[in-house]
């Protein structure tokens, strides 16, 4: 008699597919997977407790480092944090720069998911277009901010500096020639049968069990759930803009793709939006406790310079108490719980990574399918383990 | 603030023995409930169907070493039906553990690992209690205020046994 037994096998955690340092030991009946077991943690850097020995403004850079394809939208959470706790309110500039510089780091972070997540299929054009408008929106955060990869842009109560000039008029550049890019990618994917026949059907979680496990972002919204925190509690005058939540409906791998294709083009038309209404005014709060004077008063003038200097090495004292802000990150939600009990550091910054969450979800969409669906599966997703193990 | 959060006044009603208390700094609300209650009132909050906190968003530990009992576990929910956030924490002492909320939310399941990774609370009936962030066999928790930001060993390179 043959004997029949389960295979198990290591995938990573240095696998192309894995987006990173991830690995899972899957157990196999034939290519089936019985069970699934991811391991992370390969990349923990202690950014929770490092952020406790720094300064508010100190802990900003790290946040770059979390999900380092969105470090804009993760300052963002940050900032929106620190402030709720000091109770300040950002002028109407900076909230929409803001808004302009996460949208675009939105698309340009889904471009890397699209690119990446397309060639782990086998789709491998795509991913060369992809890097090319990605370029793009890093050329403009290189203008911006002076940083492509970890801009650092957003500083506690506004942003580092105004927009450089000549710089909106390339912004604009970007989003008239962008529809025009999605066309190609979906002329290359949305209707192709290989495409459809990897990604139909494959890795589906349901609209409760999505919930259940706390997953979010376009990971929950291809399940069919109608839920953004941008619409849900919105932030940085995201209430001023139009647009819409794109929604799948079996929140298979393919739901999960098209739901982030029609996010880009809501992003696009955000960045136009703030384009076409950016007020003018400040771009930083009026709070010398606690705002960072702009570079160019610190240069020109001594009381702007000591300022910078007591900020920069002491910090500010925060008022004891605790918050929650959360953004609408590329990945889902992003949260950051900031407990403070009165002095210049945090007591606790705990960060609410979306890719977390919605990776613990994964044994749940790949257990009972085939081997060749977990690479798909994982891909669309869209993990980061920069902010999984933090 | 007179205006008492509708899901607070349903958990006083509730479970009127137990001492709870509610804070409210900059618009959110912190419910604070003893740790013996701790799966009941998640499991009430879950099924109510007026409240329906259906997702928890999040579950973390916080060390306010030296105090005691020293640590606290914050537990956020979510409510779809009425868009709504609600923060409970419970007070743990060291070498206390906590009830899993695992069998409510399964997003508990790898938050709870996490909590135990770092801050070394055990929850009771967790399916899969191990280190999630740091490897198996690791000695002490990072996140405890006790803990050097350097970590203990920083001078000295350590290998794991394989």
């Amino acid at each position: 008699m043959a004997e029949t037994r389960l295979m198990t096998i290591n995938m990573g955690p240095q696998h192309p597919a894995t987006h990173g340092v991830l690995r899972l030991v899957l157990e196999l009946d034939g290519e089936i997977i019985v069970k699934a077991t991811p391991h992370i943690g390969h990349l923990h850097r202690g950014v929770e407790k490092l952020a406790e020995a720094r300064t508010y403004h100190q802990v900003i850079p790290l946040t770059d480092r979390l999900d380092y394809t969105n470090a804009m939208g993760n300052n963002l959470a940050y900032v929106l944090a620190v402030e709720k706790l000091l109770g300040i309110e950002v002028p109407k500039r900076a909230q929409y720069l803001r808004v302009m510089m996460a949208e675009l780091q939105r698309i340009a972070a889904h471009l890397i998911w699209l690119g990446t997540h397309a060639l782990d299929i086998g789709a491998m054009t795509l991913l060369f277009y992809n890097f090319r408008e990605r370029e793009d929106i890093l050329r403009i955060f290189e203008e911006v901010s002076g940083g492509r990869l970890t801009p650092t842009y957003l500083r506690i109560g506004g942003v580092a500096k105004d927009l450089p000039e000549g710089i909106e008029g390339k912004i604009r550049a970007f989003v008239e020639a962008f529809p025009g890019h999605m066309k190609d990618y979906e002329t290359l994917l949305t209707k192709n049968v290989i495409w459809l026949k990897r990604t139909k059907g494959v890795g589906i979680i349901s609209k409760e069990d999505a919930i259940n496990w706390g997953v979010t972002g376009p990971t929950l919204r291809g399940s069919g759930v109608k839920w953004d925190v941008r619409k849900a509690f919105p932030y940085s005058s995201y209430e001023d803009f139009e647009f819409d939540i794109p929604t799948g409906s079996v929140g298979d791998v393919y739901d999960r793709y098209y739901v982030r294709l029609r996010e880009m083009e809501w992003a696009n038309s955000i960045v136009k939006q703030t384009l076409d209404r950016l007020p003018k005014g400040p771009i930083l709060a009026d709070d010398p406790k606690v705002v960072l004077p702009e570079k160019e008063m610190v240069l020109t003038d001594i009381a702007s310079l000591i300022r910078q200097f007591k900020i920069a090495s002491e910090g500010f004292q925060a008022p004891k108490g605790e918050v929650y802000a959360s953004v609408e990150a590329a990945k889902g939600e992003l949260g950051f719980y900031v407990v403070s009990d009165g002095s210049n550091r945090p007591f606790r910054v705990r960060i609410r990574p979306p890719s977390f969450l919605n990776l613990s979800a994964l044994p749940k969409m790949i257990e009972g399918s085939l081997i060749a669906d977990v690479v798909a599966t994982i891909g669309s997703i869209d993990i980061v383990l920069g902010e999984i193990d933090r | 603030m007179t205006e008492v959060h509708p899901a607070v006044k349903k958990i006083q009603g509730k479970f009127r023995s137990s001492a709870i208390e509610t804070t409210t700094f900059r618009g959110e609300v912190s419910v604070a409930v003893p740790k013996k209650d701790i799966f009941e009132i998640c499991r009430f909050l879950y099924a109510d169907p007026d409240l329906q906190y259906h997702m928890l968003t999040d579950l973390c530990g916080v060390d306010h070493f030296p105090q005691s009992p020293r640590f606290e576990v914050v537990y956020l929910l979510y409510s779809f039906k009425t868009n709504d956030r609600l923060r409970l924490k419970a007070k743990v002492g060291e070498a206390e553990s906590v009830a899993s909320v695992e069998s409510i939310w399964k997003s508990a399941n790898w938050l709870e690992r996490e909590v135990y990774d770092l801050f070394g609370i055990p929850f009771e009936k967790h399916p899969d209690l191990r280190r999630i962030l740091l490897w198996d066999g690791y000695e002490g928790y990072p996140l405890r205020k006790d803990f050097p930001v350097e970590g203990p060993d920083f001078d000295k390179p350590f290998v794991p046994e394989v």
